[in-house]
């Protein structure tokens, strides 16, 4: 019974805050450096526009940064995990060179969260796709249903994780977008650690961010836009 | 009445036996910011199991039951940490009680400022 108690006790709390935050416009006092009370919004949509002319081949300053952010290894042992990738392509019809980082690309309808069969993988309302690994049972059907290859399997036990990037053996573990880091209203590891500014971080929802604009004036590309899967992650220059 | 007496006797016995070898655990820096001690005792997994499911899968982050901000307080002066000792303060009792947690599988179990300190590039 206090377990209800409580949970009703801490809904007229918040309730009273957000009403306090209505009526006082433009006075909003939320410390948002240690993250919300309130939940991800469904109306916006975070994504990223990688400039691939401004990735420079042999620079691997967004997978140090990850790695740094997240507690990687840096893929030293043959089943370390991998969040984020350097690609270098060549069209070799022209001779045409490029680099470019692969992740995980947030999609819209995730087939790894349409074959997993614990719900463990799941879509946050704002767009980022995520693991619960309360509930993964380690049975990699999402590795394998992603087109990108963008998830890794821990093998090995871990110790000492950063406080704010839980990871264990046992679990399937991805890109969150630094989700950690965009409760705080910071934007991810790799965004800002490009020296280039080749990855430009925002609200694909809102028609004003820096974002959207550049999406409407520059020609951009999804990876594998024939699978319908409407990218979080956009691709300039490809 | 004598059956009576005999039932009472045995359930004073476990009573008294736990006041004396009850666990002291290292609570830290301590102090109350959610509930009072008996009430955190009896039902802390209940708070931390519905928190970790809103933070993660909806994105509330309520900062007060956060674990990461039990454990700011709760760590231990000496090593920062609620599971690094036989009296830490999850261990202490998780070991009395004989039940097993595997929360620091996947989380730390060290205060983030120490954690910076140790990682700090």
């Amino acid at each position: 019974m206090s377990d209800i108690d409580l949970h009703r006790r801490t809904f007229l709390k918040t309730s009273l805050g957000a009403a306090a935050v209505a009526i006082a416009p433009g006075m909003l006092l939320f410390d948002t450096a240690h993250g919300k009370p309130q939940p991800a919004s469904g109306k916006v949509r975070w994504g990223m526009l990688i400039d691939t002319t401004q990735c420079k081949s042999g620079c691997d300053d967004c997978v140090a940064a990850c790695n740094r952010e997240n507690g990687l290894s840096g893929a030293t042992g043959a089943t370390d995990s991998q969040w984020i990738r350097k690609v270098e392509i060549k069209d070799v019809s022209s001779g045409r060179e490029l680099s470019l980082p692969m992740m995980c690309q947030h999609c819209e309808h995730p087939p790894c969260v349409d074959v997993c069969p614990t719900t463990a993988s799941f879509r946050r309302a704002d767009g980022i796709v995520l693991v619960d690994k309360h509930r993964c049972i380690g049975c990699r059907y999402c590795m394998m249903a992603c087109p990108y290859k963008a998830r890794s399997f821990v093998h090995e036990p871990l110790h000492d994780q950063n406080p704010d990037v839980p990871r264990g053996k046992g679990t399937v573990e991805a890109c969150t977008l630094c989700v950690h880091r965009i409760d705080q209203g910071l934007q991810p590891a790799c965004a800002e650690a490009c020296p280039n500014q080749a990855i430009l971080f925002g609200d694909l929802n809102d028609t004003d961010s820096e974002i959207s604009k550049k999406i409407r004036s520059v020609a951009s590309v999804q990876v594998r836009a024939n699978l319908g899967l409407n990218t979080g992650i956009r691709y300039q220059g490809l | 009445m004598k059956l009576f007496a005999s039932l009472l006797l045995c359930l004073c016995i476990p009573a008294w036996a736990a006041g004396t070898n009850a666990p002291k655990p290292d609570i830290g820096k301590g102090g109350q910011c959610v509930e009072d001690v008996q009430w955190m005792r009896k039902n802390h997994m209940h708070l931390l199991k519905h928190q970790r499911d809103e933070a993660l899968r909806k994105g509330a982050r309520d900062e007060k039951l956060s674990l990461k901000n039990c454990i700011e307080c709760h760590a231990s002066t000496k090593d920062d940490s609620v599971i690094a000792r036989d009296d830490s303060f999850c261990v202490a009792c998780h070991r009395y009680e004989a039940v097993k947690i595997d929360c620091f599988e996947c989380h730390s179990g060290t205060r983030k400022s120490a954690w910076l300190q140790r990682n700090a590039k």
